[in-house]
């Protein structure tokens, strides 16, 4: 049977993929074509800046650029090729008037190693049978039926799983610690409050393939002891919260979430928790306290969530990508996912290029891939004759690094000694045209604006940082006010009570670091 | 109660257990700056005056919270700690309208007094002079926000101790506003019960007795220290 996966995602139905949809519809039915032609919605096939983007099956072409107005040509074509032979291999005459049919040996698709993304792109988000038919749930039920929630936590440390939200703590010892936590009650927190400038990593999981993180969510619970769970979104998700709340709806019905799951007595029920607008509340304390009803604001740690979480109780909170690892890795084996990536960071990775590359959209590589292969070899680097000044990784609380370093290789403690973070996987490339003043003012004014006002030096400290770089771009800062910012910028990292003021300078001091000579060339006061 | 033997600036100091280090080192008569703190209220942590550097921990820990324990060694007094200070007293000065010689809590006002400890003569950072109101609905009290410096003094003892939380942080970062009720002129909201309490722990001068002039405020944190013995007493007694 012919099949047409048209991506669903925030980026190709913004450039119109909806439309494509309902006229490919409108062809198949009028060609009276239903029956052997299957079109459905699917979450995001990967090079986003190229959508519409429509696979074909099951030849396996990947078509970019789709317009509506090629749905008749496209129909015509398939009902040629159904009429004409029943050997599908016969390749299909056809090309979208404005796109093109990508090339599958292209570096931005062989480099890949899809874990996550696994089923992303070829699932209907929206049908919980899908899913099940690749495998959801599936390893819910079997560690349910065999399995101690000791092994399950044995198993995730075995694996080094290291949490995707960007810090890198690792997986199986959080999942540990809360399985040691006195009390019957705990509680399990996914974290989906994805903010940083340039990341939509969480965002494709969530619209692609719900169940996987309702599956790792659930898997989590039995092995840290958790009857409940939130899942803390950001109201700008409205795609993402609408899947995940029909996802549950169907989880719930079909007993793959609620009381007595598989005929044995654990259970477990989720709650969609939508967030108010505010960056810091991706911040663990800030989200606990906006899951309580109150104001998001952080609290110092310790204590820490797997002591004192919702309600006082003892909560595990993890990542989106970190909860869509679990099944695979139950599935495949703790060591099958340990061989993937580096001896220190396992597994693979999702990131969001975007910025000034040629190609850019949602990648899922091994760690340890170096910047290099992700940038200019599946980005295909800096458009229109441009060279690649630098990447930005890490959003607001990470940093640059600069082109001649790109031979880094993606693992937490690389990025780091570079000054940088792995972050939740935004890698903004910068071309040669780019300031780098502007960028760390950017990336101040983002944190002034997102800085909760709780302590002082975030509150008042990225208002004094972000006025001496305006002063600096509008040329007149003296070398005394490029002191000062370095200065302060270090107190206020030393200083901050979470980690946005802890990490806000970053941008800065990163541009400071590698690419001084921008802010040297701004300095006009004598 | 178990004892716990730390030491504090080069001094061996003995404090019970689940004590804070600043506890301790107030204890033993080593002057940690504060402001954001007050004996009676829960800490936050916010003000970050009070960071001390801990032997083998990287980063700096705010002595309001963290607790003692055995063997541990604390600085709060280095340069780097110092210079925090000053630079936390500046980032306070510059983001309000702090003008002591026209307040009413000119010398009895903790800002003024911490500025003077970690010696601010002056600032480094410019003044922003924001545009921020004063809230004179209240028969009796007056907030002027130009002098709030958001150590949430007030709304944790209002929470707290008084029962009645008309006060709450409103927006975020440097937009922050104590706003009473929801956001309503503080005169009109009906939980308030008058008793003051907010005006007795306010350390600066935002918060006031309608009819004090320069000078005349005298904040009296100590007051809410004995209410609570006092309360702590009647409970404890048959």
């Amino acid at each position: 049977m012919t099949g047409l996966r048209c991506c669903a995602s925030a980026g190709c139905l913004a450039r119109g993929s909806g439309a494509l949809m309902g006229v490919l519809e409108t062809a198949i039915s009028r060609g009276e074509l239903g029956d052997q032609i299957q079109l459905r919605p699917v979450g995001c096939l990967g090079p986003c800046s190229q959508g519409p983007l429509l696979a074909l099956d099951p030849d396996g072409d990947l078509y970019a650029g789709v317009d509506p107005q090629d749905a008749e040509t496209l129909v015509a074509a398939l009902a040629r090729r159904l009429h004409q032979s029943s050997d599908q291999a016969t390749p299909l005459e056809w090309a979208p008037a404005r796109g093109e049919r990508l090339d599958l040996r292209a570096p931005f698709f062989q480099r890949q190693r899809r874990i996550v993304l696994e089923h992303c792109g070829l699932i209907d988000p929206t049908d919980l049978e899908q899913a099940i038919a690749v495998g959801a749930y599936g390893q819910l039920e079997r560690v349910l039926q065999s399995w101690s929630p000791e092994q399950v936590v044995t198993e995730l440390q075995r694996s080094g799983l290291r949490g995707r939200g960007g810090a890198g703590y690792p997986t199986g010892l959080k999942w540990a610690t809360v399985a040691r936590m006195p009390g019957a009650r705990k509680v399990v927190v996914c974290n989906a409050d994805e903010g940083d400038p340039g990341a939509f990593m969480d965002r494709a999981v969530l619209e692609g393939d719900p169940h996987r993180v309702l599956e790792g969510m659930a898997i989590a619970a039995y092995a840290v002891g958790a009857d409940h769970g939130f899942i803390y979104i950001r109201a700008e998700y409205e795609l993402a919260i609408e899947r995940l709340r029909l996802a549950i709806e169907q989880a719930v019905d079909r007993g793959r979430l609620g009381a007595a799951l598989f005929g044995t007595g654990f259970g477990f029920t989720l709650e969609l928790r939508v967030g108010a607008g505010a960056y810091v509340c991706g911040e663990e304390t800030a989200l606990i306290a906006s899951i309580e009803g109150k104001r998001g604001t952080p609290r110092p740690r310790p204590p820490y969530p797997a002591e004192l979480g919702v309600g006082g109780r003892p909560t595990l909170i993890n990542n989106v990508e970190t909860f869509a690892n679990v099944a695979p890795i139950l599935r495949e084996g703790a060591d099958w996912f340990a061989a993937i990536g580096t001896a220190g960071s396992s597994g693979t990775k999702v990131f969001s290029l975007t910025g000034h590359v040629r190609r850019g959209g949602l990648v899922e590589v091994p760690m340890g891939t170096s910047l290099a292969t992700v940038v200019l070899e599946m980005g295909e680097g800096s458009p229109h004759g441009s060279a690649v000044k630098a990447v930005q990784t890490g959003g607001p609380s990470g940093g640059c690094v600069p082109a001649d370093r790109l031979d880094t290789r993606l693992d937490y403690e690389s990025l780091q000694s570079l000054g940088t973070i792995m972050g939740s996987g935004g890698m903004v490339v910068l071309d040669q045209n780019t300031d780098m003043v502007a960028l760390a003012a950017y990336f101040m004014a983002f944190c002034r604006e997102e800085s909760c006002g709780k302590c002082v030096p975030c509150r008042a400290g990225t208002v004094q940082l972000h006025g001496l770089l305006e002063k600096i771009l509008a040329g007149q800062a003296s070398q005394a006010d490029l002191d000062q910012l370095e200065t302060l910028g270090a107190m206020v990292m030393d200083t901050s009570l979470c980690g946005l003021g802890q990490s806000a300078p970053k941008p800065m001091l990163s541009t400071l670091r590698y690419f001084r000579g921008d802010y040297l060339a701004r300095l006009g006061a004598p | 109660m178990s004892v716990r033997t730390l030491r504090i600036d080069g001094r061996d100091v003995a404090s019970a257990d689940g004590a804070t280090v600043l506890e301790a080192a107030r204890v033993a008569g080593v002057a940690i700056p504060t402001l954001c703190h007050l004996e009676g209220l829960s800490p936050v942590a916010a003000c970050r005056l009070c960071l001390v550097e801990i032997e083998g921990s990287p980063k700096l820990q705010p002595a309001c919270i963290t607790p003692v324990s055995e063997g541990l060694v604390v600085h709060t007094a280095t340069p780097r700690l110092r210079e925090i200070r000053r630079t936390v007293i500046e980032l306070l000065f510059t983001e309000g309208n702090h003008v002591c010689s026209v307040c009413v809590a000119n010398g009895h006002c903790e800002l003024q007094d911490r500025a003077v400890e970690v010696g601010m003569d002056h600032a480094r950072l410019p003044y922003r002079f924001p545009d921020r109101p004063v809230d004179l609905s209240h028969p009796r009290f007056g907030l002027d926000h130009n002098r709030c410096i958001l150590c949430s003094r007030c709304v944790r003892v209002c929470d707290e101790v008084e029962g009645a939380h008309v006060w709450d942080v409103a927006w975020r970062g440097e937009h922050c506003r104590i706003i009473a009720g929801l956001d309503q002129p503080w005169g009109s909201v009906d939980a308030c019960t008058d008793c003051g309490k907010c005006v007795m722990v306010c350390p600066t001068g935002a918060l006031f007795h309608k009819g004090d002039s320069e000078g005349e405020k005298h904040e009296d944190p100590s007051r809410l220290a004995a209410l609570q013995r006092a309360r702590h007493a009647r409970q404890e007694a048959p």
